[in-house]
C-alpha cells in the first residue's frame, strides 16, 4: 500500500503532523506500536501546563482524547494502531509487524514522531525487578490499573518524578521520599508544593547509593551528595521500600532515525542524540521528518506545533498547497512555538535548538 | 486477586474485563483478558519474568512499552516474546525464559 505520508508514532506530534497533512489533502498513515493512539497522553491524569490554547489546564487524557477523535474523524487518514515500525528500506518503505503479521509500507515521505526512551542511572542492584522507569509504573498504574508496589523511592524531582509521585498516592501507593541530585528541585514550583502537601520529603542534593534484594527490590539505601556528585559516608538512611522508580531524564528515542541513515548529533540540552533537521522538521535526508520528543525532549505542546509544521510541509513539499501559503502559515506557527519557549524554564532548549539551526546554517553555507 | 489491582480511583475508571485462566511456571493463575501478561503477573504478585544470559540475574520489566527487551518470556513454547506487551488470553502458557531461551529448531 502506499501512502503520501507515513507517520511513525501516534503521540501528539505524530497525531498533530498527520491531522495538519490530511487537512490539506495529503493521504496519511499512522502506525503506533500500542493500541490506543495519545502517546504518552494516554496516561496523563493531570492538567497540563503550556499555553492555553494548546491545551494547559486540560487534562492530559483528554488532549489525547481530542487528538484521536480528530484523526478518526478524518477520511484522508488510514491508523495502523498494535503496529510496531521495525526497519525503513531506502526504496521509501518501512517494515511493520501488527496483527496481521509482518508487511510493507510505502511513503512518499516520512515523519518519524517515535517520543523518548527512560535514562537509566549506575548504582549496585539497578536491574533488580522492582526498579521502574518512571514511564512503566505510569502505564502499569494508569494503564492497566495496577499498583507496581506498596512503597515507593522516586529518584529525580524534575516534572516527572513529582508527578508520578502524585499519581502514586492517588493509586493508593506510598512514597517514602523523592531524592535529587542537584542541589534545587527540577520540576515547576506547583507540582512541588502538590507533593510536599502529601507529606512527601523532597530531598535534594541526595541520591540512591544501592538497591537491595535478592529476588526483587526489598529495600534501599539513599545518601547525601557532596558538591561533586559524591555520595558522603554516613550520611546513608536505609528506606524500606518494593518499588525505585527512575526519573533520571528522557532521551529521543532515535533507533529507526539511526537505522535509516538520517544524520544526527549530540545535543545535551535536548536530551542526547537529535536528527539534524531544519526550520520545516525535515532532516537531511529528503522527504523524512521529524517532531516530538524524538526531535529533543520538550513538551506535548510544543511536540503538536512542531508536528503542525511537518504536516505542513509535507503538504507544501507534495504540492499540496502554494508555496506562499506555506510560508504564511508556517511562520504563524513558528511564531507561536517561538512564544512558547520564550520563558526562563525554556532557556535550555532554547540553547539545544540554536545549536542545531547553527549547524544547518553551517552546512548550508559551505 | 491481590491487592495491587486498582479498584477505585480518583480521575481514571477501569472497566470491568473479562478473567481469564493462565498457566505460569505450570501454576494456575487468574488475569483480565487482553491485559499486557506482564501486567497480569505483577498483580499476581510475580516480580521475576527473565534470568539474564550471563550471570543468571532476576530481570523483571522495565520500560512496559515493548522498548527495553528487559521482560523476555516463553510464552506457548515461544521464546523471546515481550510480557509487558504481549496480551493475555484465556489458556496461555507462560514461563521464565533464561538467557536467549531454547532454540526453536529444537523443538
Ligand atoms: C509524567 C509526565 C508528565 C508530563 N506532563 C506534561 C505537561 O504537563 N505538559 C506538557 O506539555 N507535556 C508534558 N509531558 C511531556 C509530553 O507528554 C511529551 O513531551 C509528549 O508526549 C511528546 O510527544 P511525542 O508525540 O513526541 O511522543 P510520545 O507521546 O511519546 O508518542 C510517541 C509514540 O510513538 C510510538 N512509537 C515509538 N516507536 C515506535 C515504533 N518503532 N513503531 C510504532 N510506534 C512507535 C509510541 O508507541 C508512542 O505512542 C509529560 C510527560 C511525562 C512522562
Amino acid at each position: 500500500m502506499e501512502y503520501e505520508l507515513v507517520v511513525v508514532g501516534g503521540g501528539p506530534a505524530g497525531l498533530s503532523g498527520a491531522l495538519k497533512a490530511a487537512q490539506n489533502g495529503v493521504r496519511v498513515a499512522i502506525v503506533d506500536r500500542q493500541e490506543e493512539l495519545g502517546g504518552q497522553l494516554v496516561k496523563q491524569t493531570h492538567k497540563f501546563f503550556g499555553w492555553s490554547r494548546r491545551g494547559a489546564g486540560i487534562r492530559g487524557i483528554e488532549i489525547g482524547r481530542r487528538l484521536r477523535n480528530a484523526v478518526l474523524a478524518q477520511p484522508h487518514i488510514t491508523v495502523f494502531t498494535g503496529t510496531e515500525a521495525l526497519g525503513y528500506y531506502p526504496d521509501n518503505s518501512l517494515l511493520i509487524e501488527g496483527p496481521s503479521g509482518v508487511s510493507r509500507i510505502t511513503g512518499k515521505t516520512f515523519l518519524f514522531a517515535t517520543g523518548a526512551q527512560e535514562r537509566m542511572i549506575l548504582f549496585p542492584g539497578n536491574d533488580l525487578p522492582g526498579v521502574y522507569g518512571a514511564g512503566a509504573v505510569q502505564t502499569l498504574m494508569n494503564v492497566y490499573g495496577v499498583r507496581p508496589g506498596r512503597s515507593v523511592l522516586m529518584v529525580g524531582s524534575g516534572n516527572i518524578g513529582l508527578i508520578v509521585s502524585y499519581q502514586l498516592r492517588q493509586a493508593g501507593v506510598a512514597v517514602r521520599a523523592i531524592v535529587e541530585a542537584l542541589p534545587q528541585i527540577g520540576g515547576y514550583a506547583v507540582h512541588a508544593s502538590k507533593v510536599r502537601r502529601l507529606g512527601i520529603p523532597i530531598l535534594t542534593r541526595h541520591s540512591i547509593k544501592e538497591a537491595h534484594g535478592k529476588e526483587c527490590v526489598e529495600g534501599a539505601t539513599i545518601w547525601e551528595l557532596d558538591d561533586k556528585f559524591r555520595g558522603i559516608p554516613g550520611t546513608e538512611k536505609d528506606l524500606d521500600v518494593d518499588v525505585i522508580c527512575l526519573a533520571t531524564g528522557l532521551t529521543p528515542l532515535g533507533d529507526l532515525l539511526w537505522q535509516a541513515g538520517v544524520s544526527m548529533t549530540y545535543v545535551p540540552e535536548l536530551g542526547g542524540f537529535v536528527p539534524i533537521y531544519d526550520e520545516n522538521m525535515e532532516t537531511e535526508r529528503p522527504g523524512i521528518f521529524v517532531a516530538g520528543d524524538a526531535a529533543g525532549i520538550e513538551e506535548a505542546s510544543t511536540a503538536m506545533l512542531c508536528g503542525e509544521i511537518a504536516g505542513l510541509a509535507v503538504a507544501a513539499k507534495l504540492g499540496k498547497i502554494p508555496r506562499h501559503r506555506f510560508e504564511e502559515e508556517r511562520n504563524v506557527l513558528a511564531r507561536e512555538l517561538a512564544a512558547l519557549r520564550s520563558g526562563p524554564l525554556s532557556s535550555k532548549v532554547r540553547t539545544g535548538y540554536e545549536r542545531i539551526r547553527a549547524l544547518v546554517q553551517g552546512r548550508r553555507g559551505s | 486477586m491481590t491487592g495491587l489491582r486498582i479498584e477505585e480511583h480518583p480521575v481514571l475508571d477501569f472497566p470491568k474485563r473479562k478473567k481469564v485462566k493462565f498457566f505460569f511456571e505450570g501454576k494456575e493463575m487468574e488475569g483480565y483478558e487482553g491485559e499486557p501478561i506482564a501486567a497480569a503477573l505483577h498483580a499476581a504478585g510475580v516480580k521475576v519474568l527473565h534470568h539474564s544470559l550471563k550471570l543468571g540475574r532476576p530481570r523483571g520489566f522495565f520500560c512496559a512499552i515493548g522498548n527495553c527487551s528487559s521482560c523476555l518470556m516463553i510464552v506457548d513454547g515461544v521464546p523471546n516474546v515481550r510480557a509487558c506487551t504481549e496480551k493475555l488470553r484465556e489458556g496461555m502458557r507462560v514461563e521464565r525464559q533464561v538467557g536467549r531461551g531454547p532454540s526453536l529448531a529444537a523443538r
